[in-house]
């Protein structure tokens, strides 16, 4: 059966998060598993750009034909008309006068403009905004794992469990500044490597590891540092790789909190480094108070000192891409939790609100404006909010099916929804028959199945370390439909048969935990 | 053994006389337990340091409830019922089981140790008379050296010595048994001199001759393999005069024949004891095992010399020798805060008290046993494993110069130290269907500033932490707690909507993903290995 028949014949995969003992689990993965064919290869790079606080889009991209509402409604914060930058060809959209390097950027192609993101029944807290964001969850759901965590345990279901290997040597993700992010969170462990500050990312490769105190503590400190760093394999390799390649952008500005991360990205990419995704973030966006210098003139300010941060970093970056030559692998994105509310405060600011524009860029990226401006009332009150336009999960659907090259069925089973790709990409993907995902199968898998698409069983071999093993059997609803193992095993390589004949067809997910080791495989029963 | 001068410490014996707050608590508890328990701080804040470490001290010599059978499911006991204890019965075909059994239990044990330094005694007895159980097979003998090691750990070390000369596990582990006048097996006799009694010291000056002389006295002992009693046969003791080398004063023991051959063993005890290298060996032991490793001559002179002379002139009570350097000025020193490495059992047990993680009850002994396997089988893989040190020397990181505690950290095990914290913090371990991890919601609620992220993070590296982390770091911490928000209030707020609704999932998950991730941060730190 060609994967793409077989994957029709799944049921909609809109999968809800759900729970052993409390303890909500993911469901993903590749329903094919090791059988899969006819892949697409990608050596594409996908950079996420977190700006944290919730930018005020009103103020970022100006609907110029609401302006009068406008207005109105935020007085204090209002950008002057006359200093909104009009793009080439639009003229009822304008764009914060310190983005001109962005303006310039979509003259010439190279930007394409969300308007209103956001997911429906926003919600206004930073924490729970940033998660759905992160997780791509609906504004009701808790999920745990992140979308891409979701897509990266897809395509390497058994990292970390001998990684790096030769299939994949480099780090899957890599977070600068933003650990915290659970954006990379997989099903069963972090598919992230992070680097928290581009301080940690020079004394990386320095081997300089940061002072220790004068004392024994001090001294064996050091020594602990020191093992910690030769252990970390992607150290290694992202030592390696910056060391083979170098900035040749002379725009990056200096004293950008962005720039100095997006700077090591593009070294970092141009090193070789194989890495998929990588996650930068830059703060303060969350501009309740003085949001604007009214006394210099709204155009200036905190939040024009950001929107210059971030439109002079990627503008730089963009450059450094294309003189190195990897700009047709990259493409960028920027999202906030939120933009902000249409009125403004008594503060010279904005408080928290709904839907906001966000931008994508890069040479793949296809020029232009997706959605109309939004629309402001007459008399704005604290109750007004943007409505959303665009779903986030578009956006991410578009990225997965057009730049990283999943089919639908596979796309669906990542963002757990079923979401239709926007006309934002170039098209990156290109189908070789490669048999056999060599990234499904790399690293160490100790649990598979056979057949898979199954009837009324299924086989399941797995490996035990002579330790306690336990193998269950979940619904796509979270329950445990049943318990295979739950005992001490003896060494070596064990088959068990799922009985599935009284199950309905469907997705169901194995979980299998043996020591320390955790994997968890998709099965489907077809008949 | 270089020392970094400006690290040097002059400090003595004298008694400590300086603040006693929580820094002086936790750093006491770090020492003298296998992970600090939360509760037990304030427990001992409110006490003097006198009053702490008496009680500390104070062991109780009541044994535990006895390893049990937990594996009837695997390999049917046709005597003993699961659930019930086996350590009476003498079954040679269960002994895998058995060991494994006994193994678990003791980790649980480690585990869930009361506020006295006991286990962390016991631990160290056990890697002082180092016994391997894959070696001495017989699981029961493997058990009562540990009830011997428990019941001895605080009281006389002479008596101890003697005990464990005559110790089942021991006579099979270095062939006491089978040391006849036929056949002497210098095994036991050089140990009990190298590594038992006097050390390696550079005044440690015994002779070859002295092993194999020794040897002789040592002979004659056995063990019943039905009911594990040892007794001795005359018939194959040596009943020669046994003379010694200089270093011992050409000493003569005298040959006795008979039953009276038994009392050769004290006299040759009594031999070894009058050398003052027996006391300085110990009292180095016990300075590495609960200060830190490196013994400077300046530390050779006010600290060993004189606890070792309080260890002679207390006839080699343990417990003086012990107050003595807990109490001393030496001990609290900052110098020496924090420079301890922890080992594999100190580092996974830790976890669990730390945090206070839950098991199942004892009345599920079947899983109850699987989820302490889980720290063992950590702390082995970190290259402790319990009960089997690699050698009757012990642990390498405790005699190796120069590393030392260093040992315990390498690329192979720094890593695993990581993957159980990583996992006990996200997911946890599954043991049939009971999830043996940290709740971190729990754990947070422990601390009064838990609104507060930069209290919160202050709190916890102190109680977790033993050394300050950069003002980068810290920073770091703070942006987990606050999603990279820079108002302390959004975590309050969200802290507090989980407070106020603790059954709500969403909310519990706001601040659980983000607690999750501090910790995780915070114990990948190597800050996290220091004790």
């Amino acid at each position: 059966m060609k994967r793409r028949d077989f994957l029709k014949r799944v049921a909609p995969m809109s999968l809800l998060p759900f729970a052993i003992n409390g303890q909500p689990i993911r469901a993903y993965g590749n329903i094919l598993g090791a059988n899969a064919e006819d892949l697409v290869e990608t050596d594409n790079v996908l950079v996420l750009i977190q700006l944290n606080g919730g930018n005020d889009g009103l103020n970022t991209i100006v609907p110029l034909d609401q302006y009068s509402n406008l207005s109105s409604a935020r007085p204090d914060v209002i950008l002057p008309e006359s200093k909104v930058l009009k793009f080439d060809g639009v003229s009822a959209t304008g764009i914060h006068p310190s983005m001109s390097k962005i303006r310039n950027m979509y003259n010439d192609g190279k930007v394409h403009i969300l308007q209103s993101v956001g997911y429906p029944n926003q919600n206004y807290s930073h924490f729970r905004s940033t998660d759905i964001w992160l997780t791509g969850s609906d504004s009701d759901q808790v999920y745990e794992s992140g979308w891409v965590g979701r897509y990266l345990a897809n395509e390497w279901p058994n990292y970390p469990n001998g990684f790096p290997n030769n299939e994949m040597e480099d780090p899957l993700a890599i977070q600068i500044g933003s650990i915290v992010s659970p954006v990379c969170q997989g099903p069963a462990v972090n598919m992230g490597f992070a680097i928290s500050n581009p301080t940690n990312f020079y004394q990386l490769l320095s081997g300089n590891f940061g002072s220790t105190p004068d004392s024994f503590a001090g001294k064996e400190l050091s020594y602990i540092r020191t093992v910690a760093h030769q252990s970390n394999e992607y150290a290694k390799k992202v030592k390696t790789a910056a060391e083979s390649a170098s900035n040749l952008s002379n725009l990056y500005p200096d004293e950008n909190r962005l720039a100095d991360q997006l700077k090591i990205v593009a070294q970092l990419i141009a090193g070789g480094l194989k890495t998929r995704v990588y996650v930068v973030t830059l703060g303060g966006f969350d501009t309740h108070a003085n949001q604007v210098d009214a006394t210099e003139g709204n155009e200036t300010g905190y939040h024009a000192f950001l929107l210059e941060t971030v439109s002079e970093a990627i503008n730089a970056f963009q450059n450094d891409l294309e003189l190195l030559k990897i700009d047709e692998r990259v493409t960028g994105m920027t999202f906030s939790e939120f933009g902000r509310r249409i009125i403004s405060n008594a503060s010279t600011g904005t408080d928290h609100g709904a839907a906001a524009p966000l931008f994508m860029f890069g040479s793949k990226v296809k020029g232009g404006i997706t959605g109309s401006n939004p629309t402001i009332p007459s008399s704005a009150t604290a109750n007004s909010n943007i409505e959303m336009q665009t779903d986030f999960r578009s956006i991410y659907s578009t990225i997965l099916r057009n730049w990283f090259c999943l089919d639908e069925a596979t796309s669906d089973s990542v963002l757990l929804q079923d979401f239709d790709p926007l006309d934002l990409l170039e098209n990156g993907c290109t189908t070789t028959s490669i048999g056999k995902d060599k990234n499904q199968k790399a690293g160490d898998s100790f649990i598979t199945n056979y057949p898979n698409p199954f009837g009324n069983s299924t086989n399941i071999k797995f490996y035990s370390d002579g330790s306690y093993v336990s193998i269950e059997i979940y619904n796509t609803e979270g329950r445990i439909v049943k318990s295979l193992i739950n005992d001490v095993v003896s060494k070596g390589t064990h088959t068990i048969s799922f009985d599935s004949s009284l199950l309905p067809t469907g997705t169901y997910y194995c979980k299998y935990q043996n020591g320390f080791i955790a994997q968890t495989r998709s099965l489907l029963k077809v008949q | 053994m270089a020392t970094n001068q400006t690290t040097r410490t002059n400090s003595g014996t004298a008694k400590y006389s300086g603040s006693w707050g929580k820094a002086e608590v936790l750093h006491l508890l770090r020492r003298v337990q296998c992970g600090v328990k939360y509760e037990d701080i304030s427990y001992f804040q409110t006490k003097t340091m006198d009053q702490a470490i008496d009680e500390i001290l104070n062991v109780s010599y009541t044994p535990p409830s006895p390893p049990i059978n937990d594996y009837n499911a695997r390999s049917l006991d046709p005597i003993i019922a699961a659930g019930a204890t086996w350590v009476n019965d003498y079954n040679g075909q269960l002994n895998n089981y058995r060991r494994s059994s006994l193994k678990k239990w003791w980790m649980g044990q480690i585990i869930n140790h009361d506020r006295t330094i006991r286990e962390k005694m016991v631990l160290f007895w056990h890697n002082h008379f180092a016994t391997e159980m894959r070696v001495i097979g017989w699981a029961n003998f493997a058990y009562t050296n540990n009830a011997l090691l428990r019941l001895n750990c605080l009281k006389n070390f002479k008596s101890l010595v003697k005990d464990i000369t005559l110790d089942p596990a021991m006579l099979v582990y270095l062939n006491g048994e089978r040391n006849t006048k036929s056949a002497p097996d210098e095994n036991y006799s050089r140990e009990l001199q190298e590594l038992f009694t006097l050390g390696k010291g550079p005044e440690s000056k015994y002779t070859e001759n002295d092993v194999q002389t020794g040897a002789k006295v040592l002979t004659g002992w056995r063990i019943n393999k039905t009911t594990g009693a040892v007794y001795f046969d005359d018939t194959r003791h040596d009943s020669t005069d046994k003379t010694f080398s200089s270093f011992y004063n050409n000493t003569t023991i005298t040959g006795q024949s008979g039953a009276n051959g038994v009392n050769e063993l004290d006299d040759l005890l009594n031999m070894i004891f009058a050398q003052t290298e027996v006391s300085k060996h110990i009292v180095r032991k016990l300075y590495r095992w609960f200060v830190y490793y490196e013994i400077d001559n300046i530390t050779e002179i006010n600290v060993i010399a004189p606890l070792a002379t309080l260890f002679r002139t207390s006839n080699f009570e343990i417990k003086p020798v012990l107050s003595a350097l807990l109490k001393s000025e030496h001990f609290f020193d900052v110098a020496n805060r924090g420079a301890l490495i922890k080992s594999p059992i100190d580092f996974t047990a830790g976890l669990v008290r730390q945090y206070d993680i839950g098991f199942q009850p004892t009345t599920n002994f079947v899983d109850l046993y699987n989820s302490w396997n889980i720290f063992y089988n950590s702390a082995t893989l970190q290259q402790q494993s319990i009960g089997d040190p690699p050698s009757v020397a012990g642990w390498s990181a405790y005699y190796q110069i120069p590393q030392f505690h260093e040992l315990w950290i390498n690329s192979d095990t720094l890593p695993n130290r990581n993957k159980i914290t990583d996992g006990l913090v996200s997911y946890g371990y599954n043991i049939n269907g009971f999830r043996v991890k940290i709740n971190s919601l729990q754990f947070a609620e422990k601390f009064t500033n838990v609104r507060d992220p930069e209290l919160l993070i202050d709190d916890l590296l102190e109680y977790l932490h033993t050394i300050p982390v950069s003002q980068d770091q810290q920073d770091y911490m703070r942006s987990i707690l606050l999603s990279g928000q820079v108002q302390n209030h959004y975590w309050t707020d969200a802290w507090d909507d989980y407070a106020n609704d603790k059954n709500n999932t969403t909310k519990q998950n706001i601040v659980s993903v983000r607690l999750i991730a501090l910790l995780k941060y915070l114990m990948n730190l190597s800050e996290f290995q220091l004790s």
